[in-house]
């Protein structure tokens, strides 16, 4: 026999067997998977957000399958593309309400104190991990974008006052910028939650505003001012109990001497807050 | 055959000239204090004083909260002002307990502990020291009665005395050393006693002759203690560095020096052990280099804890006009401060300004792969590896590659040519996979 015709012998029996094993553990351990799963899949936008709460896209469409969740709660697709996906399934799209990320601080470069300059690398992170960065307020933004660069909707950009503004057309709740936020400034709130108090810091009195002008110093009127229960003071700071989120009303922001707690309709710092209110 | 030296580290300029010849001196007491409940490693303190109270030198104005915490004590007679958020010299605002200082006040101390050490049981020693709010003030300020209380089965072998003070510009420990040896063989005898040990080392640098030959000739002879001279190196008062110096043995990842049957403690804490028996008084006040080239006359003091920034600038002829940085802690790990009402706390070793000329921003340059971080790293890891993982934010793939024993030294970032300021991106990195961690839990 020539050498020629034993090696392709061998071989030929050696995949022949593996091929006959293969074919075996492939009929042994099938596993049934709906095929719907992958169709719905592509139906997806495959952001791979997270922000329906599932890990990824493909795990959000076995769970539609499954009828454990349903379409609406995918906040990246459009009107059309959920009831395409509703309709292939033939479930009902469900509704969620719109949630945004808001930022919890109002304190740009123009209104707040920076005690040093920082000259490290520029990231938020990184300044947060040298004294805070050198500003004064330590609760506060610290304006190196480390937000605007997890976003992967666009949905964040810096304003001239290194202050990220978000856009909630563009924002689907996914939470990245919560997570890159090393002074835990972002919340991911409902849209309907207007009655807003972007300032985190817990000092009180002219301590507050010494060091940021749009700081909430604690003087408790918005609690005097808003129906019982909204708003409480705690720690320092305006609390807002979004429980209680129907009775809240744009009464509790007249009186504010700072501009801290607003009442928002659509993006937030569209309207900027007067530094010189007559106090009443 | 335990060497000289531990392996890789660097060589920064040392810069002591400025105070190590420079004798303590006491300063007039300031106009208040600042006395924050969380100064030392662990949870913060509680007060148990009120607003109005009148207190004296030495009393406790905070309890430990739990095993791994200190008490706070009123570091000058007078009144509490405040309890509420104040600047802390981490760099954000922690609670502190304020007290206006009595300025007719002659500042006597009561004595609060009984001096006779010797009459003491092990356990009496350590709640003593506990009492104390003794801590370590090498820097970490982890309270020392944690450390006098190892574990049944990690009884250690060996005392070990830090007294290498690698950090540039800082002679706190220099001075203490040369001028109170008596105080530091004092301080060996009750720790030892306190940990049931039979043998003390002291390690100090060569750089210190006048403190290796002060120790030497009141080296007591009836127990086993030893002055051991090492070579000048940072870090070479890393805890772990020291011990593979003097033993040559190596801390396991992630483990503490009682894993190899070693306590280690810092001098100037060794000091302060010897203080409290002697003088019946808890940790009120503390010795601190306030140095640098920014600053007009450089001196090793005697301050309360709880004195502010600005009082003790002020006693130093104040900062010159080429001041640019002031960091608490030496230039290498030391924490940049930006407030000046920032108050000295039991864990700050001194104050560093620095001028224009030994602080100039550097420019960055890309990694050019030379590996000089690898020669450097005491603990061996991959600083490059790690400072790439750390720029795209692969923090899990961070904690893979050791992460987490790093010390945030700075030898990697002193190495590099290209200047990446590699310790700073790895003290991000903790704290972002800290966040990751608790958010996956």
């Amino acid at each position: 026999m020539s050498a020629t015709l034993l090696s392709a012998l061998t071989l030929g029996g050696v995949g022949l067997v593996f091929g006959t094993l293969i074919a075996m553990a492939h009929r042994r351990f099938y596993v049934w998977e709906d095929p719907r799963i992958d169709t719905v899949t592509d139906l997806l936008p495959s952001a791979n957000c997270g922000a329906c709460g599932f890990p990824g896209c493909r795990a959000f469409a076995e769970n539609l399958v499954a009828g454990d969740t349903q379409p609406a709660v995918c906040t990246v697709m459009g009107e059309n593309e959920v009831s395409t996906v509703s309709d292939f399934l033939g479930v009902e799209a469900g509704a969620t309400s719109k949630r945004v990320a808001r930022l919890l601080c109002a304190g740009g470069t123009n209104v707040a104190v920076q005690q040093a300059d920082y000259l490290g690398i520029e990231t938020c992170g990184a300044a947060a991990a040298v004294a805070g960065g050198g500003k004064g307020c330590t609760w506060g933004c610290l304006g190196f974008a480390d937000c605007e660069v997890s976003c992967d909707f666009d949905a964040i950009y810096m304003d001239e006052h290194s202050l990220p503004h978000v856009v909630p057309d563009q924002c689907t709740a996914c939470g990245d910028c919560v997570e890159a936020c090393p002074k835990d400034l972002f919340v991911l709130m409902d849209l309907e939650e207007k009655l807003i108090v972007q300032c985190r810091s817990l000092l009180t009195g002219e301590e507050a505003t010494d060091l940021c002008e749009v700081a909430c110093n604690a003087c408790g009127r918005c609690a005097l001012d808003a129906s019982a229960g909204v708003v409480e003071m705690m720690n320092g700071l305006a609390v807002v109990n979004y429980e209680l989120n129907d009775s809240a009303g744009p009464e509790a922001i007249k009186r504010c001497p700072t501009g801290a707690i607003v009442w928002v309709e659509g993006p937030q710092f569209t309207v900027q807050p007067a530094a010189e209110r007559i106090l009443v | 055959m335990p060497g000289l030296s531990f392996r890789h580290g660097v060589h920064p300029p040392e810069l002591k000239e400025l105070t190590e010849s420079v004798a303590i001196r006491r300063l007039p007491f300031p106009e208040e204090v600042i006395l924050p409940l969380s100064q030392h490693a662990g949870k913060p303190a509680v007060p148990i004083v009120k607003v109005g109270d009148k207190v004296e030198r030495g009393d406790k104005i905070a309890e430990a909260d739990g095993f791994v915490s200190s008490p706070v004590h009123a570091s000058a007679t007078g009144r509490v002002e405040d309890i509420d958020l104040w600047p802390h010299p981490s760099g954000n605002y922690q609670p502190a307990i304020r007290i206006a200082v009595d300025p007719h006040s002659a500042q006597e101390a009561r004595t609060r502990l009984i001096p006779e050490w010797e009459g003491l049981s092990r356990e009496e020693l350590v709640a003593s020291v506990k009492e104390a709010g003794v801590v370590g003030l090498g820097g970490a300020a982890f309270p020392t009665h944690v450390k006098l209380s190892p574990p049944a089965d990690k009884q250690p072998r060996i005392l070990i005395l830090n007294g290498s003070e690698c950090e540039p510009y800082l002679t706190t420990d220099h001075r203490t050393m040369a001028e109170f040896p008596e105080r530091v063989h004092l301080g060996v005898r009750i720790m030892m006693k306190c940990l049931g040990v039979e043998k003390a080392m002291i390690g100090v640098e060569r750089n210190k002759p006048d403190a290796i030959e002060a120790l030497r000739s009141t080296l007591p002879t009836d127990i086993d203690v030893s002055v051991h001279p090492v070579t000048v190196k940072y870090p070479q008062g890393a805890e772990k560095m020291l011990i593979d110096t003097l033993l040559g043995e190596e801390v396991p990842s992630g483990g503490l020096p009682m894993d190899v049957g070693v306590v280690v403690q810092n001098v100037a804490s060794v000091a302060t052990i010897a203080e409290v028996f002697e003088t019946g008084l808890p940790l009120i006040e503390r010795i601190v280099t306030v140095t640098g080239h920014g600053v007009v006359k450089p001196a090793n003091l005697i301050v309360p804890v709880g004195t502010k920034l600005q009082y003790l600038l002020d006693a130093c002829g104040g900062i010159k006009n080429s001041a640019t940085e002031i960091i608490f802690g030496g230039p290498m790990m030391g924490a940049p401060q930006s407030n000046f009402d920032v108050p000295i706390t039991k864990g700050t070793t001194g104050v560093v300004v620095l001028d224009e000329a030994h602080s100039k921003a550097q420019h960055s340059y890309p990694c050019i792969k030379c590996g000089h971080c690898l020669d450097s790293c005491p603990v061996f890891l991959n600083p490059q590896l790690l400072g790439s993982l750390a720029k795209a934010g692969r923090y899990e793939e961070m904690m893979d590659a050791h992460l987490m024993d790093c010390m945030l030294c700075g030898c990697c970032s002193f190495a590099c040519p290209s200047n990446i300021p590699l310790s700073q991106l790895f003290q991000q990195s903790k704290a972002a996979a800290r966040k990751q961690q608790q958010s996956a839990a």
